[in-house]
Formats: C-alpha cells, structure tokens, sequence
C-alpha cells in the first residue's frame, strides 16, 4: 500500500480558518483565552479525573515509519507519531479545535502579518525549560536547504523563508524572532487566519539545538537523544516490528493527557496481518489497513467504523490528445458510468458515488450547510446510457464505432483493477466501444508518466491538502504544474483565481461552485467516488480520535 | 586447496563487481525516484533533495563515488528510513531472518530427509504414496496460504500461538513452518529420487553382498550419496532462506531483511537497494563456494580441480 502521504494536513487547519477568516483580523483566532485548556478531558463534566482501566494500549497506524524527525515527517503515520511526542505552541483538544498549548496566548498584529506568542512554564523531558529559541531553531532548520525537507513548503508562509529556502535568501531574515525566552515574534508574508492551526502541524513543532547537535542524523531515532515536550515520549524502537510509548511526566498538561501509560505502536503493513492480530486481541486499533473483501462484514458486526475523508477517486484524461480532446467523447464516457453500481458491488467498502470534484463535508460559506450540500448532485449517480450514446454519435463514433484504441493505466493493484474493468465494461455495453485496454504499472513509474503527460487515461486519486475546496480547483488551472489532465478553460481560470486571492467567503464560494459546474460539463476529468477511512477499534477504548487529516489521537483516550 | 580458494575468490570479486555495476544502471533506469510523490514537488525542494544525497552529479560520478563506498563496506545512508545507515539496517535486521532461516532450514532437514528416506525404502508401498502426497501439497501450496490459514487456526482460533511478532520461541513456530514448507517437501522428493537411484547402483550391490547389515548399506553407503543433490540445493537455500522471506516476514510481522529488500525497490532507496543486493550477492557466492567444499567431504569422486 503506498504510505499516506500528509497531504491532508491542513484539514481542520482551513476549516478553522474559514470560520476565523470571515471575522476582522485583529480578532483572536482559536481560542485566545486560557479557560479551555484547563477543561477536564475525560468528556463527561462529572468525572473530575480519568483513570485508564488498562495501563497498555496497542495501535497500528501503518509500517515503519520514515522518520520521527518533526522537520522532516511527510507522512499521516509519522505525524500521528510526533504530535504524541512533541508540543507545538498550540494543540488540538479532544473535540479537535486549536488551543493554546505550549504559547499561552498569543496577539495578533491589525494588519494580521505578526504575530506574538506568549509562552507558558514548559519543560521538555530531560526537565529543561521550553524556549522561544527552540521554535525559532526548528524552524529554521526546517528550512535550511542542507536539511533538504520535503514539508519546508509547510513554513513558507513565513516571510522571506522562501528565499532562505532556495539559498538565495539568509536564516537571519526568516519572519521568527525569539525576542526573550519566552516570546516568540512571527512576522507573515500574507495575513494568514489559520496561522495557529498550522502551528500544532509537526513541521512547526520545536526542537533542541543542543540535541540534534550531538547527533545532527539520528537523534530522532534513540529514548535517550529524542528529547520532546510532548505527553508521551519514546521507550522503545524496535525497528518495522514495534514503537512504544510512555507518559512523559515533565509534560506541562501531564494531569489532563495520556492516561494510558503506555502505547505500543505496532508496526505493520499488511492488511490481513493487522486483521489477524485485531481478531485476536493484540491490537487494539487499527487505521486504514483493512482488507477491501471484509470491510462489509465487519462494519456489520461493529468491529469496523467508517469515517468521512477527503479524497475523490478520478478517472483522468489527456485533456490534449485524441480523441479526449473532444469534450463530447469525455461527456459519453463520463455519463455511461454507473457510479452507484462501481461503490456497491466493485469497491465494497462504504465509498461514496462521486457527484462532483469536491466530497462532501467541505465547509461552505456557513456552517449550516458543506460544499457538496450547496452545489447539489452535478453527476448522476447512475448512467445515462441514452444521452452518452447520442453525444457519442455526434463526436463521431456512433454506437462505438470507429473509436480509436485507448489505454487507461493503473497502479498494480487489485481494487483498481476490479474498477477497471467494471469502467471499461459500462463503456463496452453502454456505449458499444471495445477498443479499450486497461495496462497496470507500479505506482512511480505511473506517476512519472502522468508528470510527464505520457498517457491518455489513467486512474488517479486526490487528498485533499487542507479543508477548503480549493485544494480540489487551483490543480487544475491551466498554467498550474499539477493540471497533469491538461484542462484549459480560460472561464474556469478567472473563478478560480479570482477566488484564490479574495477574502470574501461568498464570492469564493460562489466562484468555486461555477468552476465545479464548468469542468464537470466539460468532463475535463471523470469523478468515481469518494474515499473514506476505515478503521477496526475496541469499543473499550475511549475518547481517542481521527482528525479530518487522518492523524490518530491518543493523547486524551483511556480503557473502560 | 590453497590455490583453489584463492582462485574462487579472485572470481567471486569479479562476479560481485558485475552485479554491482548491473544493479546500479539498472536501478537508475527504473522511472521514478526519491523524489517522485503522488504531488509533483516545488522544484526547489527537489534540488535540496538531489544536493542531498548526491543526485546531482552526473551519473558516471555517482557510480565511482559509490564503488568507493562499497570498497570501504560503508553503504551509505538510507534514503526513505531518515538517520539510518544501510548497514544497521543489514546488521539489525538480518540477525532476525537467519535466526528464523536457521529455524526453518533445520526442520526442512530433520523432516524432509527422513521422509525421504521412508519413501524411498517403502516404494510404492502406503507410507511412500502418503509421504509423497504430504510433498506434492508442500510443493504445490504457497507459503502465505499455510501461513494465513496457521495464523487463524493456531491464534484466532485456538489461541496457542501468538498470531505475529518475533520475540519468544513460540512466536517463531508459525513462520518457521510457513518457510520451511517448500524446501521441505522439495527436500523429501530430492532424497527420494536420489535415494532409489544409489540404492540401484554396483557399489550397494556390492556392499550387500559383502554381508553388511541393511541399516549399514542404508546409512553408511546410500544416504551419504544421496545427499548429493541435496547439499547442491541447500547452498542457494541456504542463501535465500537466510536473508529473508518478503511474504512471511510481512505476514508474521517479523523484522527481517526480506521486507526491506522488497519494500526499499518500490521507494526507490537506492542505497539500501544496493546494499541488500551486495549483502546477498555475497552471501550466495559464499553458500556455493561451502558447497563445493562440503562435496569433497561426502563424495570422494569428487576432487577440487585447481
């Protein structure tokens, strides 16, 4: 299974940003008041401490993971591992929202572009005092070229850390300042509402200087060097077989966190394997790695739950050659999809037929109703096998024929190929084309041939990077590196970008919706269906949680 | 002898360097790399990335400058695993697939052999017919059925033996078995074979008439040419066993070699994929190279030519 990427990070992150966004700059975002910190976790307002009736707990979110190094995790597993082992200057609670963590508080300059962080009495887990300083060095180590970071691009919303970046700018002009100990001056390259929240994202988490000094490569990877200032810290690595956790008590909200007081994170990355081990009692969570054929039979016993994510399932074309350049050829073969049939009898595991770009769940302008809600059903749910026979006949090929061979690639998996075929199948009797052929490849390598523009049609798949439906749209602008289908529609371009620099949530909106409308009459690419995660969990496991992002939170979680 | 070994070497250097240089123009000529992510990165961050590790050079300069690591045995750093050198990956890991190889490797022995033998004594009687059908399901079954069908008799089931992991004894049972169900069964067919062939030849003949006791002309004289073929088979057995099973290693979760092999070709780590495929390599060379010595102990027609 190739590793999910961290691409979702920004999920509550724009969520909460669209909310704050809306309001003046000056307000607080999050929660500028420290009264929600010191709420009881437990849920229930009667129960003043939660005790944990089991003092181990065993999770698998996924196989080894590449790095436990906050400054160079790309991935959801690795970040699930950090934001148990480090604090950021804020943190998300048990509902999810951003509080104030290792920053008190925090003041927010008129112009929205500074920031100052006020930090509380924290220590790390050798028992030295959490600085301003350390924030400010991670951060720039983050973005130092020689540490060659995938996720820097996570830090560029601060000023000049661009130029830094591409070693054409200095450390010292990077937009953070530890002015004292313990405040922290941020300076913005562009008002940013959602600022706090990118703040619990591991790339923004501290680090100690005098730590990665000592063992600059793997300081990360031993109990005694990984110093965090989280509620856990590492007891144990035992590599691609099991990472263990234990309460660190130096922790700042020791009282209120990690009441297991252990976690073993068992490592693993097969899917019938993980099973195995949850049927038998040794795991006692486990995220994503379910196998396809039992998701139903175990969403029906309640020993699976499926949660929302972001994430469309596209079946791409090569917007620039034959015969997809016709949009009456990508409108027939869009329409003679059964979207409905391909999630209940092919995928099987509780997807979601594809109605448009964006899934569902994506705020809007208000809360009162998602993106999905207010756009409505663009797709039919099921074919319409009259309308994509007679748009076919007018491009040219009536009942088929004539149609150019085709190939439709894939990555060597069988979920996709049972897809495959069931697409190639509708096509072959709704449409009468038989010309297709469906060549499976390994996952890089299609992906270089679809960087590349070396391809006609291939299956594909979106996450979205941050809850806003822009991260479904700005792909797809014509100059923009990630339109690998070649869309142009100079309509589409306008919204789209008239709706990326604007602060006006009803006109962004509003754009968004006509592009949506725009490049599904196109049928610039063809939406399947809609992700979602699974997960197997013991119901005596409480109060832990997956973010939208798909970070697994045991901070607050206990054993009835 | 000296001389033979020396020889050996001297092409054992040559047959590596050849596999070297293969691997790495290969490796390179497979699309992707590091660097290529399901969202094409911002340039620059690929140039941080390509300066890292090297990849900026030209190739022909990558090549010596890694040749110049293999001769000092120093791998490199892993590319995917951030702050691991490939050989720690090697020594942590493949301690594990040879504890369960050595495992795997002695039941095939103390098994198939004797079963083997039993058929091959008892042809065409009930006990070869059950011992070969017990062969020709172990042949024909893959490892990862008996595995998953181990796993939920034994552990879901049953619960006697831990369903994945690799610290007890009884955790290694399972995987053991899984492994060794091939080779065991090829084994059991080898001795077999090899077994009714010796038994037809002058010198059993000979032996017999000599007025040696059956168990004598069995176990002195036949067993020990019949082992021929199976010494032959248990060099690169022992090779492959030893370094780690990709399918049962993922099954059982065990922390092997196997499944870094595998998994750092589809990452494109080049260093562990080089240092793996050297690390084999080598290992296969010197299972022939003990094969070729141990024949000279159990045949005496057979001499080490120099």
């Amino acid at each position: 299974m190739q590793k999910k990427v961290l691409s979702a990070v920004l999920a509550f992150i724009m969520l909460a940003g669209v909310l704050v966004g809306c309001g003046a700059q000056t307000n607080t975002p999050g929660a500028g008041s420290t009264t929600a910190i010191s709420s009881t976790p437990a849920g229930t307002a009667q129960t003043p401490a939660v005790t944990s009736s089991r003092d181990n707990v065993s999770v698998t979110v996924g196989s080894e993971p590449d790095t436990l190094d906050p400054g160079l995790n790309q991935t959801v597993d690795g970040a699930t591992y950090i934001q148990h082992l480090f604090d950021g200057l804020t943190r998300q609670d048990k509902d999810g929202k951003t509080v104030p963590a290792i920053a008190e508080s925090w003041d927010i300059s008129a112009d929205g572009l500074n920031y100052t962080f006020h930090l509380r009495d924290a220590k790390w887990s050798d028992g030295q005092p959490v600085k301003a300083s350390d924030f400010e060095y991670a951060w720039k180590r983050a973005l130092d070229p020689a540490l060659a970071s995938v996720y820097a691009y996570q830090l560029l919303y601060l000023k000049n850390a661009y130029a830094y970046n591409a070693g054409t700018g200095k450390a010292e002009d990077v937009g953070v300042k530890a002015t004292d100990d313990k405040t922290l001056q941020v300076t913005l390259e562009a008002p940013t509402a959602y600022f706090p929240d990118l703040c619990w994202t591991p790339t923004y988490m501290p680090v100690r200087k005098d730590i990665v000094d000592a063992a600059p490569v793997d300081w990360f990877t031993k109990p005694e060097t990984l110093i965090g200032d989280g509620p856990y810290k590492l007891k144990s690595w035992e590599h691609s077989s099991e990472l263990v956790f234990e309460k660190n008590d130096t922790y700042w909200d020791a009282a209120n966190t990690a009441f297991i007081k252990n976690i073993t994170w068992t490592l693993l990355d097969d899917e019938a394997a993980a099973l195995s081990g949850f049927e038998a009692g040794d795991i006692d969570i486990v995220d994503s790695l379910v196998p396809q054929a039992e998701i139903q039979n175990l969403v029906a016993s309640g020993k699976a739950k499926i949660r929302d994510m972001l994430g469309t399932y596209y079946i791409y074309l090569n917007n620039s050659k034959a015969p997809f350049d016709n949009p009456k050829v990508r409108q027939a073969l869009s329409l003679a999809i059964d979207r409905q049939y391909i999630v209940d009898k092919v995928a099987r595991g509780g997807q979601l037929p594809a109605v448009g770009i964006v899934p569902y769940k994506v705020p809007d302008v208000d809360t009162t109703a998602d993106f999905r809600s207010k756009g409505g059903d663009l797709l039919s749910k099921t074919a319409d096998v009259a309308k994509a026979k007679q748009l076919l006949a007018e491009a040219g090929y009536p009942e088929g024929k004539g149609f150019p061979d085709v190939e439709m690639y894939y990555n060597t998996q069988s979920g996709h190929k049972a897809i495959m075929e069931a697409v190639t199948e509708m096509w072959k009797t709704n449409l009468g084309i038989t010309s297709f052929k469906t060549p499976n490849m390994e996952w890089k390598v299609l992906t270089e041939k679809i960087n590349a523009g070396d391809y006609q049609m291939c299956r594909m798949g979106w996450i979205g990077d941050y809850i806003d439906p822009m991260t479904f749209f700005d792909m797809f602008l014509s100059d923009s590196s990630q339109n690998q289908i070649k869309y142009n529609n100079a309509e589409y371009d306008r919204l789209v970008k008239e709706a990326k620099v604007s602060n006006d949530q009803t006109l962004r909106m509003s754009n968004m919706h006509k592009a949506e409308q725009l490049i599904i009459n196109d049928a610039g690419l063809i939406p399947i269906y809609y992700y979602v995660s699974v997960m197997l969990e013991n119901p005596q496991v409480k109060d832990y949680y997956i973010d939208l992002s798909g970070f697994v939170h045991m901070q607050y979680a206990y054993v009835q | 002898m000296g001389i033979y070994i020396l020889k050996r070497f001297g092409y054992s250097i040559v047959t590596l360097f050849i596999i070297i240089t293969l691997t790495f123009f290969l490796m390179r000529s497979i699309p992707g790399s590091i660097y290529t992510k399901d969202k094409p990165l911002p340039p620059k961050i690929v140039e941080n990335i390509k300066a890292k590790y090297g990849l900026d050079l030209p190739l022909s300069q990558q090549y010596f400058k890694m040749l110049g690591n293999v001769i000092r045995l120093d791998f490199g750093m892993s590319m995917q695993s951030e702050g691991r050198k490939v050989n720690d990956i090697i020594a942590e890991q493949f301690p594990n697939s040879a504890k369960l190889g050595i495992f795997a490797i002695f039941l095939c022995l103390i098994i198939g052999i004797p079963l083997g033998i039993i058929s091959a004594l008892k042809n065409g009687k009930w006990q070869d017919n059950g011992a070969m059908i017990l062969a020709t399901l172990g042949v024909t079954i893959p490892s990862f059925v008996v595995a998953t069908l181990g796993q939920y008799i034994f552990s879901v089931k049953l619960k006697i033996l831990p369903v994945m992991g690799f610290k007890t004894f009884a955790s290694a049972i399972m995987p053991a078995i899984a492994l060794s169900f091939f080779p065991l069964a090829f084994i059991a067919r080898l001795v077999r074979s090899s077994m009714l062939e010796t038994l037809e030849q002058d010198f059993i003949r000979t032996a017999r008439a000599k007025g040696l006791s059956e168990q004598m002309v069995i176990f002195k004289h036949a067993l020990k040419n019949s082992l021929i073929p199976v010494v032959t088979y248990l060099g690169p057995l022992i090779a492959a066993i030893l370094t780690g099973s990709f399918v049962v290693e993922r099954i059982f979760n065990i922390p092997g070699l196997g499944r870094y092999y595998v998994t750092s070709i589809s990452n494109r780590d080049y260093t562990v994929m080089m240092g793996i495929t050297i690390f084999y390599a080598g290992f296969v060379i010197l299972m022939n190279f003990l094969v070729d010595i141990v024949y000279v102990f159990i045949d005496p027609r057979i001499k080490l030519r120099k």
